[in-house]
């Protein structure tokens, strides 16, 4: 377990019951590319669609056929804008368009278009949480600077055929539009890292400017890691790839921190070089093809004038709309981002920003919050609690999202609504909830009949059952009788069992207690 | 393109290469002779290990003796413009500068064309175009069957 102190210089490394105070700086860079959400490519007009046909998404341009011409998407330029200004970067009103080249058998022109010089965004920020020491109940915002945002080519995909000696090539993903996040070294755990590309995804989302599923291919991330020691400067870094999930992503950024640590310390170097996450054997093992120091020889696209954006002075008069991104009117719509959600939650309903982070991390979970509390008169403090534990517990051991949740808002609603009228006890209704669970289609209410659980009301049996147990326990009441009044809870407990849980507990309590003190 | 174009763009690419040579990507090749800008030229610019370099780079061939003075003499050629004075000038990148570069509509209006495609491939396997296990790297100077071994 890494564990960061951002005073400085200080970084404990747990391992394998190891303590090891060693004053090593990890530093942790991350590129992330992320596909663009749109119908067709960035420079062609082929279908942008996961689980095709192969080849069947594949224009003559995609496939680099002579005479052949890219034409930009405006779609993908404002999904670009959007993302830049959600970041907070500076959107240049004018970017170019380079190629880089290598060679390989998906990248059938040999090389990518992309914006090395002049990117569509630069200089922004990404404010993320992290919990500290695994305890939801202290959060730290961290910040991390965004180097730029450059809009390129996807190439397409390599399936190797070992056995046969041979790669088959699928061009559908060739030329879909990516937008690359390049963000700055001011990581230092693989933790931090995993909060700012959660962040990032959830970002993405809410925009709408890519769906960031990881598990897809439609996020990607590469991380740069190094080690120095506090005062000397940066070490020599290597790129970790073939990341698939975020929780991989931690485990390959410590991995590489404590394996470029363990190989400074016997003495040896850590080469420049690629490396690839074996996710199950949980480490970095080098790349293979790699043929030394790639030189992509950037030079200017020459089919592809530079990129003009404007804003609400710069304006033309007259002019085409159709032919005109317009910075300022991208910004005016721009949706609520997740800080502003969650800053929202906590103050519309008073819950802790700690709940609001777990609402708008879980998919779905903050719009099913909001409908049982419309729904519901228990206060949403109190709604919360049956969200965060019951229902995401529950969601979590069956890997459901809250929109596929065998009990819908309204069937919760009404059960909390049981509770808060006092039909029901608390651990009753907890019992309703597991039959909810079922999804047989039984309203609380029918559950609650069905397994007679509403709460005794008449006083008089409460009162015999309470009799019934004192006289039961001898050895309990005797030691409530000396003076040790926790064994009382043992009782009430008895009580709730004799009942099936339809006992108020606060009045068995009082019930108990009268009958003790006679 | 009209030819007044076509000339322009042959010379910038000729620009790029010069800037490219010049440039310090090649960090086995820096000459303090060419890093001067207001040195002449040096011939000796274009050695067998520039030449190597981008055989391995661009898989050309030079072929002979006489693909590499071409060589020189483009490199000689282009290094010309340097005698005009560039100074707090923005560098021309795109004959189309002053055109608006042109944004199309997000619609799907092409694709669905496997079978045209697969028209070229000399090997297929259902639907998949076939390639090489991976990239092959050009074997090392001593080892190829190039001309270069000679100079």
């Amino acid at each position: 377990m890494f564990s960061c102190q951002h005073s400085g210089f200080l970084c404990t490394t747990d391992h394998l019951n190891k303590v090891i105070l060693a004053p090593w700086v990890p530093v942790v860079g991350l590129e992330i590319h992320a596909q663009i959400t749109s119908n067709s490519k960035l420079f062609s007009g082929s279908q942008v669609q996961f689980a095709a046909p192969p080849n069947s998404l594949v224009s003559f341009f995609d496939a680099s056929l002579p005479g052949t011409l890219p034409v930009l998407n405006r779609r993908c330029v404002e999904a670009a804008v959007m993302t830049g200004l959600a970041l907070n970067c500076t959107i240049n009103k004018k970017s170019l368009f380079d190629r880089k080249h290598y060679f390989y058998a998906d990248l059938p022109a040999g090389y990518q278009i992309t914006q090395q010089r002049v990117p569509i965004a630069v200089n922004g920020s990404l404010s993320y949480s992290l919990c500290i020491d695994n305890k939801m109940s202290q959060m730290v915002t961290k910040t991390v600077r965004i180097k730029q945002i450059q809009l390129e080519q996807d190439s397409g995909k390599s399936l190797h055929d070992d056995a046969r000696s041979q790669t088959l090539v699928d061009l559908n993903r060739a030329g879909v539009g990516l937008m690359e996040v390049v963000m700055e070294p001011d990581m230092c755990c693989g933790e931090e890292a995993a909060a700012a590309v959660r962040e990032l995804q959830l970002i993405l989302q809410t925009l709408g400017s890519s769906q960031a599923i990881m598990a897809e291919g439609q996020l990607r991330v590469d991380a740069n890691v190094s080690v120095h020691h506090p005062g000397e400067p940066y070490g020599v870094r290597t790129e970790v790839k073939n990341i698939n999930s975020i929780r991989f992503l931690t485990k390959a950024v410590d991995y590489e921190i404590q394996r470029q640590i363990k190989e400074l310390e016997n003495g040896g170097t850590v080469v420049n070089e690629t490396r690839a996450f074996d996710s199950k054997l949980g480490c970095t093992v080098p790349m293979r093809d790699k043929e030394g120091k790639q030189d992509y020889r950037f030079m200017p696209e020459p089919n592809l004038p530079p990129l003009i954006l404007y804003d609400a002075k710069s304006l033309p008069a007259n002019v085409n709309h159709q032919q005109v991104v317009n910075i300022d009117w991208i910004h005016e719509r721009l949706p609520d981002l997740p800080s502003v959600k969650r800053a929202k939650l906590v103050e519309l309903y008073g819950i802790l920003p700690e709940h609001s982070f777990t609402l708008v991390n879980e998919d779905g979970l903050m719009e099913f919050f909001e409908d049982v509390v419309k729904r519901t008169q228990m206060k949403p403090k109190k709604v919360i609690g049956w969200i965060l534990s019951d229902l995401l517990s529950h969601l979590k051991q069956h890997s459901l999202t809250a929109n596929e949740s065998p009990i819908s808002s309204f069937l919760l609603a009404d059960l909390l609504n049981l509770l808060e009228n006092g039909d029901i006890s608390s651990s009753a209704a907890k019992q309703v909830f597991e039959e909810l669970w079922k999804g047989e289609g039984k309203t609380p209410l029918e559950i609650v009949k069905e397994k007679q659980l509403e709460l005794i009301q008449d006083q008089e049996e409460l009162e015999q059952i309470c009799q019934a147990v004192i006289d039961e326990r001898e050895k309990e009441v005797m030691a409530i009788k000396e003076g040790n009044k926790k064994v009382i809870n043992k009782l009430i407990g008895l009580v709730r069992k004799a009942t099936r849980g339809r006992a108020n507990p606060l009045l068995v309590k009082q019930i108990l207690e009268k009958k003790l003190s006679e | 393109m009209t030819p007044r174009n076509r000339f322009r763009w042959r010379v910038m690419r000729v620009l790029a290469l010069c800037r490219w040579l010049r440039g310090g990507t090649v960090r086995a090749l820096r000459l303090g002779a060419a890093a001067a800008s207001s040195a002449p030229p040096s011939q000796d610019s274009v050695t067998v290990e520039v030449l190597d370099h981008l055989e391995r780079l661009a898989l050309v061939d030079f072929r002979d003796a006489e693909g590499v003075e071409r060589l020189r003499e483009a490199v000689r050629f282009a290094e010309r413009l340097r005698e005009v004075n560039t100074e707090g000038i923005e560098p021309l990148d795109s004959v189309l500068e002053d055109r608006c570069l042109y944004l199309r509509e997000d619609d799907v209006t092409e694709g669905n064309c496997t079978a045209e495609l697969l028209k070229n491939a000399r090997e297929k396997v259902e639907e998949y175009f076939v390639a090489p296990p991976g990239n092959i790297p050009l074997p090392e100077l001593e080892e190829r069957d190039t001309f270069l071994k000679g100079s």
